[in-house]
């Protein structure tokens, strides 16, 4: 075996891919948190599904995003890894531990919370990434007036198709731009008026948020970074950015749209 | 001094290793609690020998919290209810009258248990052995003034230095891992002078030990810092961490 | 038989590095052909067992505890003593071989004495090297203080936990040696017999404490650094498993048994709170650098202090009795251990003891908190402060320490000369189990020293003297020697596991310890040690009677292992005895109370007394037969020692 093998086949280097994975999950997740934003514009989801084209067809994303998925698959299968090896290093186990006394819940449950997400990133993506990519979903057809980008007009196309997911036209006679895009937006409005459904994403960012606040903090003493100076940075960043902010912002989305 | 305690105790009798074990409960009466808590282990063990019964068996030695022998999980906490203390320094006063006291050996698949509370701990001492020197021979060594070493390093090496191998660590981790124990040495010799020319060889030879004797994971729970009776820092786990990173991805020693 | 010391000829200064020339050698090629069996794995055994496997040796190294990095050396607090100077104030060779010397009231040897003092400078760089974390100055060098019955800072430290350390250093030396395959390990296993073949020592006897295995080993020489036996006292600062056994065993295989009644009470540990205690718990020494130690100054106001009526808080300045500072103004708090210890024991036979039992003194840091702020003591003495805490649920910030003195090493031991041979050919003694350079009082932070020099700086040298006279020729294990001692091992286990009395074994070690502690304690009288002589003799024959020894012997069997070292004990307290009542002096440890000056101090007969008494073993229940050897001072001059 490689040197390079033997330290992914050890148990610190396996820690080291479930907090690499972890980071560049993070790092995933405040873009797509960004992009999301394009959700609370009231532009009837124009940009929003301009955000969801480019995101899908930009080739340097689209490499980045394949690194994606193989990063949350990794990360899990070695959560399970980790985790299957971890009970073989305790086959009897105490009648009574009293975890609670010396260490948080989250950091102990790590794997519940992970499941719970990964529960969570199937439906999510089966509901609009499978979707956007392979159902017949309708067109939206935006009508922008030029000299004021805040007059739009919208009407829907049935699905075609024929049509491009995304199309532009400059029509500088009427004075209007003309997008055509596959309507993301649309999928996502309807989805959340199911008040079940946005009750699962709360619950999935709320598991989001206790997988964070120990899971940030947590790669960085995996991979040796705890420079006294630095570590109280990471711990307010773990805490109040992916601990509390992100998750925040992404349940807002759901609640956004069931009570709108 | 306030008045003697009575107790119930449930404690775990396992003949040998190749037997399977059970609790077995037992009433430990008149407990003073100026007693420490393997002295009331004396006085139940005095009666059952009377009785014709078996004594628990538990290790101990120094009685006095730096030998590392004595264990003990009393409910479910190893070295008991408080902190920065082993079980010998544990006293009959952080309990009350008519309490129960659930006492369980050391669970690790590498501390396979001896009989009743007494654990096979010898995996501490390989993964010492793999590499947890100074690679230096008695005699023709510099004196000891030659390297002046800064105080705070110094004294950061005798922190990590402090552990007495008990096995507290790997007893309160969920999953049974070492990492505290073997990075509390690793950082000890890397943060000192004396132990820079091995310093990469060691890290990757005592975790490669580690990880043969069958300890998990460690998932930065912090439950072996706070269970620690010498509180030896998790910073420790890092450092070693960083090290072990270095030695194999940047460094490409081998071990 | 004539007690040879071995003692060099020439000037004390000379008389190391010549003997070492001296010395025969073993040729590097042919030292992997010799086996050196080393038992115990403390700062003596460790380091030699490290030593001696780095110089090319096999060595098959014992313990009976689970790992030999839990040996008892691993408990000593304070520091350790090296003649450096780092400090500029005077420390030599010669004057800690003088300290050392007079500390030990003049019953140690010089020769033996110089050459630790000489060597003491040697282990500091060892341990440095190894990576110890001694105490530094801010300057990144090395810390020193003072300790008890000297008047220089030359005891290195590493906060309160020294000894750990130390221990931890060379067993990191151990395990780099394990890990070459130079050393074999056998934990869990005690040492129950030596074998002798010819006279000469080829292998021990020991048992699997997990299986309960019978095994013999065979070997060129055979090391004991087994510890002291102060546990012959029931109570004592010791780890409870520390015994006599193995060195004991090769007192009755034929080694002499040195000086065995000096035995020294620390005088600053936690007193007794009941009967249930198991053991003491020391406070270290480095503590009266700080801390005053003082009683009430009327019996009555001690009455009132222990019947709860006043607090020790409310006592006004001049109804303290600063006992040693009054007494002893130029050493004050740090007399040597064994003036403190009496002290303290005369203030509590006066009736000015404190505490709910009466049984204690103070040991007050009100000043020094003063003096100093709270954060400095904390810095200095925290985790001492804290265990105690622990244990009497008092803070010693707010109130003084309550004290008393505990026993805590043996000076005496088996018998050696300069080489460390006992009367024993190929057997050795290393550390405290042997008698040779404490006298009658040890000094603190000398233990670790000589622990390390017997082990890391003497013994590779004269070992190699004695392999290399006898040869490499290979030891068979099945000389029928190993196979009789084997037998009597085999019959002594079944002996004891066929006591089912009605007394625990516990029982029976209290009782002696009872017996040890009041009549061969800080003070011995000609009567009292007869009247114990006589109780010791009962109580061993009736522990052959009415003990109660469960278990069998294939398995990890606790209560076997404690009967076995309890029925040494109680051979060897009579011992004890013997001795003290044959040193009709008083020296050191050894008080006898018919022997002591005006002043109450121990008085010496240095005519008549000034010879480490050997004692051979003649057969069970026979009085043993005293060998004398002459002490010879030519470098010191005898005086009554004086602290004042």
């Amino acid at each position: 075996m490689s040197n390079f093998a033997k330290t992914f086949s050890s148990s610190l280097g396996k820690k080291l891919v479930m907090a690499l994975t972890g980071l560049f999950l993070c790092t995933f997740l405040i873009v797509h948190l960004v992009g999301n934003l394009q959700l609370f514009k009231d532009d009837a989801g124009q940009a929003f599904n301009a955000y969801a084209y480019f995101m899908t067809h930009f080739t340097p994303i689209k490499v980045v995003s394949y690194l994606l998925y193989a990063s949350i698959i990794i990360h899990a299968i070695y959560a399970l890894i980790i985790s299957l090896g971890n009970k073989k290093a305790r086959p009897i186990g105490y009648a009574v531990q009293a975890g609670n006394q010396n260490s948080p819940w989250t950091s102990r449950n790590m794997g519940i919370l992970g499941t719970i997400l990964l529960v969570f990133i199937v439906v999510h993506m089966g509901d609009f990434w499978w979707k956007y990519h392979n159902a017949d979903l309708p067109y939206a057809k935006y009508e922008i007036s030029l000299d004021n980008p805040n007059d739009i007009q919208v009407s829907e196309l049935p699905y075609d198709a024929n049509r491009l997911v995304h199309s532009e036209i400059t029509d500088l006679q009427a004075g209007k731009r003309i997008v055509v895009s596959k309507d993301l937006y649309k999928i996502v409005n309807n989805a959340f008026q199911t008040w079940w459904y946005v009750l699962l994403y709360v619950i999935a960012m709320s598991a989001l948020s206790f997988h964070l606040i120990h899971g940030f903090r947590s790669a960085f003493q995996t991979i040796g970074w705890n420079n006294s100076r630095y570590l109280p940075l990471v711990r307010f960043i773990g805490v109040w950015v992916f601990g509390v902010l992100v998750p925040l912002a992404f349940a807002a989305m759901p609640l956004y749209f069931f009570f709108k | 001094m306030s008045k003697n305690m009575n107790l119930t105790l449930k404690v775990w009798r396992q003949k040998n290793a190749d037997t399977k074990g059970k609790f077995v409960t037992y009433q430990a009466g008149h407990v003073s609690p100026d007693m420490s808590f393997l002295e009331m282990l004396d006085v139940v063990n005095e009666d059952l020998t009377k009785k014709g019964d078996d004594p628990i068996h538990f290790d101990h030695d120094c009685r006095e919290g730096i030998c590392g022998a004595c264990s003990l999980h009393i409910n479910g906490r190893p070295h008991g209810p408080k902190h920065g203390i082993t079980t010998c320094q544990l006293h009959m006063r952080s309990f009350n009258d008519n309490d129960t006291v659930v006492i369980e050996p050391w669970r690790a698949e590498a501390f396979p248990v001896i009989r009743d509370l007494a654990v096979d701990r010898g995996a501490f001492d390989r993964i010492q052995a793999a590499g947890g020197f100074v690679s230096v021979n008695t005699g023709g060594v510099p004196d000891a003034n030659a390297i002046a070493i800064p105080k705070v390093i110094a004294d950061e090496a005798f922190n990590s230095a402090t552990c007495i191998g008990c096995g507290a660590c790997v007893a309160a981790c969920k999953n049974a891992s070492a990492m505290l124990f073997v990075s509390a040495k690793v950082s000890q010799l890397a943060l000192l002078p004396q132990g820079q020319p091995e310093r990469y060889h060691r890290v990757q030879a005592m975790v490669a030990q580690m990880d043969a004797e069958g300890f998990g994971s460690c998932t930065n729970t912090g439950a072996c810092e706070a269970e620690c009776p010498k509180e030896i820092s998790i910073t420790n786990i890092a450092r070693m961490n960083r090290d072990y990173f270095t030695a194999k991805l940047i460094k490409q020693e081998e071990a | 038989m004539k007690l040879d010391a071995k003692i060099p000829e020439g000037p004390l200064a000379e008389k190391w590095s010549k003997h070492k020339f001296n010395l025969k050698l073993v040729n590097p090629a042919n030292k992997r052909k010799y086996t050196v069996i080393v038992v115990g794995t403390g700062l003596a055994g460790a380091s030699a067992a490290a030593s001696l496997a780095a110089l090319g040796y096999n060595v098959k190294a014992f313990c009976y505890q689970d790992s030999p990095r839990r040996a008892h050396s691993i408990a000593a607090q304070g520091g350790i003593n090296a003649a450096k100077n780092y400090q500029n104030d005077g420390d030599s060779v010669h004057r800690l071989f003088y300290d050392t010397i007079k500390g030990g009231d003049y019953r140690a040897r010089e020769g033996n004495v110089y050459r630790l003092a000489e060597v003491s400078v040697n282990i500091i760089d060892q341990c440095v090297a190894q990576g110890v974390p001694f105490a530094r100055e801010y300057g990144g060098l090395l810390d020193n203080r003072s300790f008890g019955g000297s008047q220089v800072s030359r005891t290195f430290y590493a906060r309160g936990q020294t000894g750990q350390q130390l221990l931890l250093g060379a067993y990191s030396a151990l395990n780099r040696q394990i890990n070459l395959g130079k050393v074999q390990m056998f934990t869990r296993h005690e040492m129950m017999d030596v074998v002798k073949i010819e006279g000469e020592a080829k292998g021990i006897v020991t048992r699997d404490l997990i299986t309960g295995e019978i095994e013999t080993h065979a070997a060129h020489a055979v090391l004991l650094c087994t510890g002291g036996y102060g546990n012959v006292f029931y109570l004592s600062t010791n780890a409870m498993g520390c015994n006599v056994t193995a060195a004991w065993k090769a007192h009755k295989r034929g080694a002499f048994f040195a000086n065995p009644c000096f035995t020294q009470i620390h005088p600053t540990c936690i007193p007794v709170s009941g009967d249930h205690q198991s053991k003491l718990t020391l406070m270290s020494e480095s503590l009266r650098n700080d801390g005053r130690v003082w009683a009430p100054k009327t019996v009555e106001l001690a009455q009132k202090l222990r019947s709860g009526e006043i607090k020790v808080t409310d006592l006004k300045e001049e109804d303290r009795d600063y006992f040693l500072e009054r007494k002893y103004p130029a050493f004050g708090n740090l007399v040597p251990r064994d003036v403190a210890s009496r002290n303290a024991k005369e203030m509590v036979d006066e009736g000015r003891g404190v505490g709910a039992s009466g049984i204690a003194v103070y040991l007050d840091f009100a000043e020094a908190i003063g003096r100093l702020g709270e954060d400095a003591v904390r810095a200095r003495y925290g985790n001492l402060f804290d265990m105690y805490q622990q244990i009497t649920d008092e803070n010693p910030y707010k109130q003084p320490m309550r004290i008393y003195p505990a026993v805590h090493y043996t000076m005496g031991g088996l018998w050696v000369d300069y080489n460390l041979q006992t009367t024993v050919k190929g057997l050795y003694c290393l550390g405290e189990a042997n008698f040779s350079d404490h006298g009658a009082n040890r000094l603190g932070a000398s233990a670790l020293m000589q622990g390390l020099a017997d082990g890391y700086f003497v013994i590779p040298y004269t070992l190699g003297d004695y392999l290399a006279t006898i040869g490499p020729k290979a030891v068979d294990v099945k000389h029928p020697s190993f196979e009789e001692a084997k037998k009597n091992v085999v019959d002594r286990v079944n002996q004891l596991l066929s006591l089912k009395g009605t007394k625990t074994v516990n029982e029976y070690h209290r009782e002696l310890g009872h017996i040890m502690w009041e009549y061969c304690g800080m003070a011995r009288t000609e009567a009292g040690l007869t009247k114990a002589k006589g109780m010791i003799r009962e109580l061993r024959e009736d522990f052959w009677k009415n003990a109660l020894v469960s278990g069998s012997n294939n398995e990890f069997n606790q209560s076997l292992e404690n009967a076995g070292r309890v029925a040494d004990f109680l051979e060897l307290g009579e011992l004890m005895i013997d001795d003290a009542l044959d040193r009709k002096e008083s020296c050191g440890g050894h008080f006898r109370l018919e022997s002591q000056t005006e002043e109450g101090e121990a008085l010496r007969d240095d005519e008549n007394y000034a010879y480490a008494a050997a004692w051979e073993y003649k057969g069970d229940d026979q009085d043993e037969v005293l060998h004398k050897e002459e002490l010879v001072f030519e470098n010191v001059k005898l005086s009554q020692r004086s602290y004042k």
